[in-house]
């Protein structure tokens, strides 16, 4: 060697990066992506009016216009109807979440971890799974009743198998080799568990946890459709029959906006999440 | 060209801790090394040892004793049963045949007195270097206690300044440098390495060679050495252990056992170019069926 290698850290290391460091950066957006984000719903909004003021395309019974869903949604805000619809169908979406994620987590976990749990268990889980959701409503009818337990029971259904085969899956695809040197390190059981298997699996949960969330909005609307007096489903329901196209689609709207809202939240849980463990 | 380890460093360690490394002087290369306080080196008795995997064996019949303080090396073409032989040892594998004794009695499952250091730097990925080091930190230990000890391990291996970064922010060299800390880490009596700087690049890998020299001086622990590389045997070991099908008897039962059980000569570190190990060489490449090329 008749060169001297420059000690600057500008010099390639021998063994360059495995994987670049961080994740690939996005070209930053002016204002942010909340505002480009914002761009398609301010035209959509844009056109409504425009459709509905300019040109008499459609009645206002096809599609009023917006400030009339506007004034719509106060009046029902005014009566105190609006707060009632929205608070019970939050109500009803949280707690069959929380059952049915957390019936996941506890199910997709066990048969992910045991053999022979996953033997005994994951043929009779599947056949469930292949049931499509909403057959289960004549029977929660029979069973339960029409009143809030059914309700909560279907959404925990619609919620539970996505978060269940999120679990199941990522904890039976954790990567062998980070098990056995955690085995080798003398951990097994619960520590094996809480210091190799659970972290691995975190980013699947959360979106696990997201599809379940999704999930038991949809299965909300179809348990409110279906026989209630009060939420968003029963305003919808309750809109088409007096011919109510306004408030239908304040109802329709309110449901992106807080399923939106819901995903937003789970989102920043996930972010936080994954900062720690991934 | 001889580099002793003196006047090597890291391209990627040169701003870090790679100076107080390689300052560590290199102990001769007496069988038995002297442990340091605190640390072990305990003996492997191998008696019969087999391994099939149905009705396929994979080795039979590997008898031998390794001394408290040896770097012995395992050589054999790929899937002639090295790792298997390292991962009995180390109690990752329990279907072998015949006995293991570490220290005079029965290997464990995943047995404490062991540690291994494989192929993959098989790191934590949300996990620091500090903290995956740590992993390997034996129970028994205060937290005052164990701190100091990774810090210390980091320092030996130059990562004292990576150890906040997460495994996917460094180097494929470093990751295996940290694996090699961790295992480490418990004081194990017997190391088990499984081609640790197969994965690593020419360079990397001589210099990886040194930093297990220093390693191996510091703390005088016995090391069994799974390799495919003629040269980092030669290097590294006291003895090399060939293992392969008996050459001398074609029709012998199917399973690699020891084909030779060779001593290297000189002190480490070696000079990479000796001719003794040269001869040494041709013979082993010839024992893994590759011509050497000898005029």
């Amino acid at each position: 060697m008749t060169e001297t290698l420059p000690a600057a850290p500008t010099t390639q290391p021998a063994d360059a990066p495995a994987r670049t460091p961080g994740r690939r950066r996005r070209r930053k957006l002016p204002g942010g992506g909340l505002l480009i984000g914002a761009v398609v719903p301010v035209l959509l909004l844009g056109l409504w009016w425009l459709v509905t003021e300019g040109t008499d395309t459609f009645s206002p019974v096809q599609l009023p216009a917006p400030q009339t869903v506007f004034s719509a949604g106060v009046g029902l805000f005014e009566s105190g109807d609006l707060i009632d619809h929205m608070t019970v169908s939050l109500q009803r979406v949280l707690l069959g979440f929380a059952a049915g994620a957390g019936l996941g987590l506890a199910l997709g976990s066990l048969l992910g971890l045991s053999s022979i749990a996953d033997a005994l268990l994951h043929p009779t889980v599947g056949a469930f799974r292949a049931v499509p959701s909403l057959a289960w409503v004549p029977l929660l009818l029979l069973w339960v009743g029409i009143d809030e337990d059914s309700k909560v029971i279907l959404i925990a259904i619609g919620a539970f198998f996505p978060v269940f085969t999120a679990v199941h899956s990522a904890l039976r695809h954790v990567d062998a080799q980070l098990v056995e040197a955690g085995r080798a390190f003398g951990f097994h059981g619960v520590r094996l568990l809480g210091t190799v298997q659970l972290p691995a699996v975190v980013p699947s949960v959360f979106s696990g946890l997201r599809l379940g969330l999704a999930q038991a909005w949809l299965f909300l609307v179809a348990a409110e459709l279906l026989a209630s007096s009060e939420g968003l489903g029963f305003l919808l329901d309750e809109s088409r029959n007096n011919g109510r196209t306004d408030r239908l689609l304040l109802a329709i709207v309110l449901l992106a906006l807080l399923g939106k809202l819901t995903d937003t939240l789970l989102g920043i849980v996930e972010r936080k999440a994954l900062k720690t463990w991934a | 060209m001889i580099l002793p380890a003196s006047t090597l460093t890291e391209d990627d360690v040169s701003a870090t801790g790679a100076a107080a490394v390689s300052s560590v002087p290199i102990s001769g290369s007496s069988p038995v090394a002297r442990s340091r306080p605190g640390y072990t080196s305990l003996d492997v008795q191998l008696s019969g040892v087999g391994r099939s995997f149905g009705d396929h064996t994979v080795l039979r019949d590997v008898s031998l004793r390794v001394a408290p303080g040896e770097v012995l090396a395992i050589l054999g073409s790929s899937g002639c049963g090295k790792s298997t032989l390292l991962r009995a040892v180390g109690g990752l594998d329990t279907g072998s045949t015949g006995e293991i004794l570490i220290d005079g009695s029965a290997v464990q499952r995943y047995d404490e007195r062991t540690a291994v250091g494989f192929q993959e730097p098989r790191l934590l990925p949300w996990r620091s270097i500090y903290k995956n080091v740590s992993l390997g930190l034996p129970r028994s230990l205060s937290k005052a206690e164990g701190r100091e000890r990774v810090d210390e391990l980091l320092e030996l291996v130059g990562l004292k300044d990576r150890a906040a970064l997460r495994p996917r922010e460094i180097s494929g060299g470093m990751a295996q440098r940290a694996s090699l800390a961790r295992a480490l880490a418990r004081r194990p009596g017997v190391l088990l390495l499984d081609e640790p700087f197969g994965a690593l690049d020419a360079l990397t890998r001589l210099k990886m060679q040194d930093l297990l020299l220093d390693v191996h001086a510091q703390t005088g622990t016995t090391v069994l050495l799974v390799t495919h590389d003629v040269d980092e045997a030669l290097q590294l070991a006291d003895r090399v252990l060939l293992l392969g099908k008996n050459a001398e008897d074609p029709t012998a039962a199917e399973g690699a056992t020891i084909a030779r059980l060779l001593d290297v000569p000189g002190s480490r570190p070696r000079d990479r170019a000796s001719a003794e190990l040269a001869a040494l060489r041709g013979e082993l490449f010839s024992g893994l069926g590759v011509d050497s090329h000898t005029r």
